[in-house]
């Protein structure tokens, strides 16, 4: 395994930069260029010199023996100052050692999944926080990265090991103590999975949907102000506003942090029937993203009031608009009534993030969908009674596998531990 | 330095177990000139623990050596007092046939079989030490100096590595009770260093039959239709008999409980793992503290014999305890024993050391079977010896070596846990072993493993012939039940409850309903009528489970895909960078063959997994 380096900190112009290095030689690497090192878990200021003993920076040294380090290896910090300059003639120096190279992206997390320091959900937790905009989001990834998900796969892996167990001791230890009739606990076991693999799907899009961003449509009539709603909304001038009716033809999107909720909120054509063919698909496209949008607001003309517009998109919130002209409703003009808008769709949204499951990657949903397939299965069989334990078992083992990749493997050493740990098998 | 002439022998097997048995008898039929080297030939085939063949998992195991040509599943018939077919209610799937032998007969069964073979000699001798010509295993030495020459070796020796017996707080060396322990060959295999583990195992008092109250106790019959092991055979020929069964009391744990400090087990004298699935009577009581009772299985050793094996008190304490905790049990009041349990440990050697044909690298030419590579059961022990027989014999005639899959049979499974994932406590076959239960099952054993015993040369011609009789009944079954397709009404007409959904449907597909067998069907089906009850019953089983071994059909076609994928022996994995230090040292160690294997290794992630292929695929690039 190579002793690997790289700047942990961005590039730029900085106070303080840190250039961590991981891997065997950790210590001979820092050493060359620090010196003395301070004692495992320390810390100490140093002066690193390159080879020929010129000065490269004052940089204060932390020391982190393996296994007690993020990768699982021996580690060491150097924090330099963050000059472009500085950051430099460091790595140059590392890469001088002959001992070390540049790590490839991700690297540092590959080896602290490899050494068992981080599992799969933990990584994707990792990479989520640090993409996180939001506080709503920031939540949601440390849910992740502190094992939230170790926490659900290791209910259910229990859940499932014994009801394996119980199985699979009917079968193997027929002609031992064990209990004739399994039925009412591995019944009860299942479906308990069952439960709370339900419960996963169930919040499953609101989870990913609070990863990805929600999606909020503004649509309306042509020229009800849906664009001058959008550009108050973002601060800044996003769209372009005219009194021409059809003036935005594509979608429009501004991203906001809204009481911590990624929201974007999307300025869509004016809906209505026109024969200009380019207009035309941008009110189809309109249509499209409104659908799919996670909350769709319409916008009413404030001095045209009820004559019937019909958007063909369900409708959750609407406004009048044009406030500033009738005293009544939003305007995006003045910002009358805005507020009110931002705090309905945040509290709309609020509400699909409550409670929200630890499942929120595709790949754990699929794991889910596949186990719940297995296990529906193996209750099924269990129920109609006709079918023999060999199958149900079966099934039980498909649903294992298929939530592998987020319990990890259980095999038959842990059913037959279970085993030998409830029976007095041996006759 | 020894002189060695030309090799009067192709492949010797040191031990007459059952492992030794197998071996001899498989290398003899592939075609190898073979001796069997044992202390004394009058003790080839004993059974040194219960007096019983088969059960779950193991049966499969004997039916799978009997499907090759094996010998264990013939002698287990002729000797079998008492057939019973385990799970007779359950699926065929995880059926097991078992029986008690008598013991006698068993080993006179294994003798004659062997004295039978052509190509085989039994030498008796106390094997001194291995003959190694140019780090090759080329024979074994005599204690009498005599120099067998041979040009590969099976050793199953069992449990002579530093064997210990315990009762109480004596102890004896030794492997089984009067055997001598051997000793230079021990430490020979000390000084090459292998990794070594240490378990034990445990034997009950042996009772005199006419001691025991029978007339107070449950009995237990054989099976009114006995299910025997060998495809060859037809029905038992001996007499039957009935086992009895009896319980443990509170009295009886309270004296096991007073002397527990006595028991070499919890006093401390023993280092070894035992077998969690066959604790002692001690065990029993402390660790399931809450039950009042245990099952004891009194199992006679033979039809003439008066020696009763007690199933279910194995112990090592002293012969006063043994004495009072037996007299405790009802039916055994006044029980004489005849000789006392005991405990033995032993050492094993690690099979992760060994290839998927058994062979120890440290030494080529030299293969390990049986108890000396950490299993415990005849039938594990018949198992490995049947492959390592074979497969020294191939290895002698410059073949490549047969390594079944997980997939093709319960011997597969066998070792390629042994030889990927290790042991901790003496090795026992479960079905639950088997990822691929539903097809490996004891009825098709025959049609999963007979052609290819064929293509190998290991089967004789009457085998060979009842074989492709059946094979072409079953053809012929398959057609009926699959060339036509029934409405719905066409099969109401038969009394059979089923949707009038339109949905046509085969035979076979009728025939998986629940409680349809192919007698249901012969109004529609008439050629059924002709088909012969055992060939019927083959396929009401492959109906049973289509659908289900069809879908599994997809793993097992992934898993020969991995397991097509060879990791050259050379690969080097402590320059596959991301690899933890952990499992970077597992794959050293245990080389897997093929990727497959690799990924069977505990602790391997899938994402180590695609590190090792794409290192193979890198090293391949290089080459080309």
């Amino acid at each position: 395994m190579q002793t690997i380096f790289a700047l942990a900190t961005a590039r730029g112009k900085s106070g303080v930069a840190v250039i961590r290095i991981s891997g065997p030689d950790a210590h001979e690497v820092a050493g060359r260029l620090a010196g003395d090192l301070p004692g495992p878990g320390r810390f100490a200021l140093r002066k690193l010199r390159d080879a020929g003993g010129a000065l490269l920076d004052e940089a204060l040294v932390l020391r982190f023996d393996a296994p007690h380090s993020f990768t699982g290896e021996n580690t060491f910090e150097l924090q330099i100052h963050g000059s472009l300059a500085a950051i430099r003639v460091v790595e140059a120096a590392l890469a001088a050692t002959g001992l070390a190279r540049m790590a490839e992206p991700g690297e540092f997390t590959r080896r602290a999944l490899m050494n068992g320091n981080l599992d799969l959900a933990q990584v994707e937790g990792l990479s989520d926080l640090i993409a996180a905009e939001t506080e709503a989001q920031l939540r949601q990834a440390q849910g992740l990265f502190t094992g939230k998900m170790r926490e659900f796969a290791d209910m259910c892996r229990a859940d499932l090991v014994r009801a394996a167990a119980l199985i699979e001791a009917t079968i193997d230890f027929a002609d031992e103590e064990v209990p004739v009739d399994v039925s009412p606990e591995v019944g009860m076991l299942i479906g308990r999975v069952l439960v709370s693999i339900d419960q996963q799907l169930n919040g499953f899009s609101g989870a990913a949907r609070l990863r990805h961003g929600f999606e909020v449509a503004i649509i309306g009539e042509p020229n009800v102000g849906k664009s001058t709603l959008l550009n108050r909304i973002a601060g800044r001038e996003i769209a372009i506003t005219s009194d021409i009716a059809g003036t935005t033809r594509d979608v429009l999107e501004v991203r906001v942090d809204l009481n911590g909720l990624p929201v974007t909120f999307l300025d869509t054509a004016g809906l209505r029937d026109s024969d200009d063919a380019v207009e035309k698909i941008g009110i189809a496209r309109a249509r499209d993203r409104a659908l799919a949008a996670d909350l769709r607001v319409v916008l009413l003309d404030g001095l045209q009031p009820d004559h019937g517009f019909d958007p063909g998109v369900p409708i959750d919130l609407r406004y009048k608009t044009k406030a500033d002209l009738t005293g009544d409703g939003v305007s995006g003009l003045t910002g009358q009534g805005v507020d009110q808008v931002l705090a309905d769709v945040s509290a709309a949204l609020a509400d699909r993030v409550t409670d929200l499951p630890v499942a929120s990657h595709e790949r754990h949903r699929q794991a889910l969908v596949a186990a719940r397939a297995c296990l529906s299965e193996a209750k099924a069989t269990f129920e109609d009674g006709a079918t023999g334990a060999e199958i149900i078992a079966l099934h039980l083992r498909d649903g294992a596998r298929a939530l592998d990749s987020l319990i990890g493997r259980m095999d038959v050493e842990a059913i037959l531990g279970e085993i030998f740990a409830q029976f007095c098998i041996g006759k | 330095m020894f002189h060695v002439k030309h090799p009067e022998f192709d492949v010797i097997v040191i031990g007459g177990g059952h492992a030794g048995a197998e071996a001899a008898h498989a290398a003899a039929r592939a075609g190898a000139r073979t001796a069997l080297v044992t202390m004394r030939a009058e003790t080839i085939g004993v059974m040194s623990c219960n007096p019983a063949i088969g059960g779950l998992g193991k049966g499969h195991l004997v039916r799978e050596i009997d499907a090759m040509g094996g010998i264990m599943g013939l002698a287990a018939d002729r000797s079998g007092i008492q057939f019973r077919l385990l799970n007779r209610r359950k699926g065929p799937a995880v059926q097991g046939p078992r029986t008690q032998s008598d013991r006698s007969l068993y080993k006179a069964a294994i003798q004659d079989l062997l004295a039978e073979q052509p190509n085989l000699q039994i030498i008796e001798g106390e094997v001194a030490d291995l003959i190694v010509d140019q780090g090759r295993a080329a024979g074994v030495r005599l204690a009498d100096d005599v120099d067998l020459c041979a040009r590969a070796v099976v050793l199953t020796t069992g449990t002579f590595l530093r064997g210990v017996i315990h009762i109480g707080d004596q102890k004896f060396e030794g492997g089984r009770m009067g055997d001598q322990p051997s000793n230079r060959l021990a430490q020979r295999l000390h000084d090459m260093a292998l990794p070594l583990g240490r378990l034990k195992t445990g034997t009950p008092p042996r009772l005199r039959s006419s001691s025991i109250a029978w007339h107070q106790l449950e009995l237990q019959p054989g099976d009114d239709d006995p299910v025997l092991f060998s495809f060859l055979s037809n029905g038992p020929v001996v007499r039957q008999i009935s086992c009895g069964i009896t319980h443990t009391n509170e009295k009886t744990h309270d004296i096991i409980t007073a002397n527990l400090a006595r028991s070499a087990m919890y006093g401390g004298h023993i280092e070894g793992v035992g077998p969690r699935y066959c604790p002692s009577i001690e065990d029993k009581v402390v660790r399931f503290a809450d039950k009042t009772s245990h099952q004891i299985f009194l199992e006679p050793e033979g039809l003439d014999s008066d020696v009763v094996y007690p199933n279910g008190i194995s112990t090592s304490l002293p012969q006063d305890v043994q004495d009072a905790y037996v007299h405790s049990i009802i039916g055994l009041e006044n029980a004489e024993i005849l000789q006392p349990g005991y405990a033995i440990e032993y050492d094993f050697i690690d099979p992760q050391r060994l290839t998927a044909s058994l062979e120890l690298p440290d030494l080529p030419g030299l293969f390990l079977a049986g108890q000396i590579n950490g299993t415990t059961g005849y039938e594990e022990a018949a198992a490995q010896g049947l492959m390592a027989g074979l497969n020294a014999a191939r290895q002698v005639a410059g073949h490549d070596p047969v390594i079944l899959g997980r997939s093709d049979a319960y011997i597969g499974v066998l070792v390629d846990d042994l030889v990927t994932r290790g042991v901790t406590e003496p090795y026992r076959m479960f079905t639950s072993r088997a990822e691929y239960r539903l097809t490996l099952r004891a009825d098709n054993a025959d049609q999963r493993l007979t052609p290819l015993a064929d293509r190998l040369g290991l089967i004789d011609p009457a085998r060979a012939d009842l074989f492709s009789a059946k094979r072409d009944a079953l053809e012929q079954g398959r057609a009926l039940l699959t060339q036509a397709q029934f409405t719905p009404k066409q099969v109401a007409t038969l009394g059979i409850a089923i949707n009038q959904d339109g949905q046509r449907r085969t035979g076979m597909e009728i025939l998986a309903f629940p409680d349809v067998g192919a007698q249901d069907l012969v109004g529609l089906i008439p050629g059924l009528a002709e088909i012969a009850p055992h060939i019927r019953t083959q396929l009401e089983i492959e109906a049973l489970y289509k659908t289900y071994v069809d879908r599994q059909q997809k793993d097992a076609d992934a898993l020969r895909r991995d397991e097509d994928l060879m990791i050259p022996d050379t690969l080097a994995y402590h320059e596959i960078g991301g690899l933890s230090n952990e499992l970077r040292g597992k794959l050293a160690r245990i080389r897997p063959r093929t990727l497959g294997q690799a990924g069977r290794i505990d602790g391997m992630t899938p994402a180590a997994l695609a590190l090792i292929l794409t290192r193979i695929r890198h090293d391949e690039r290089l080459r080309a």
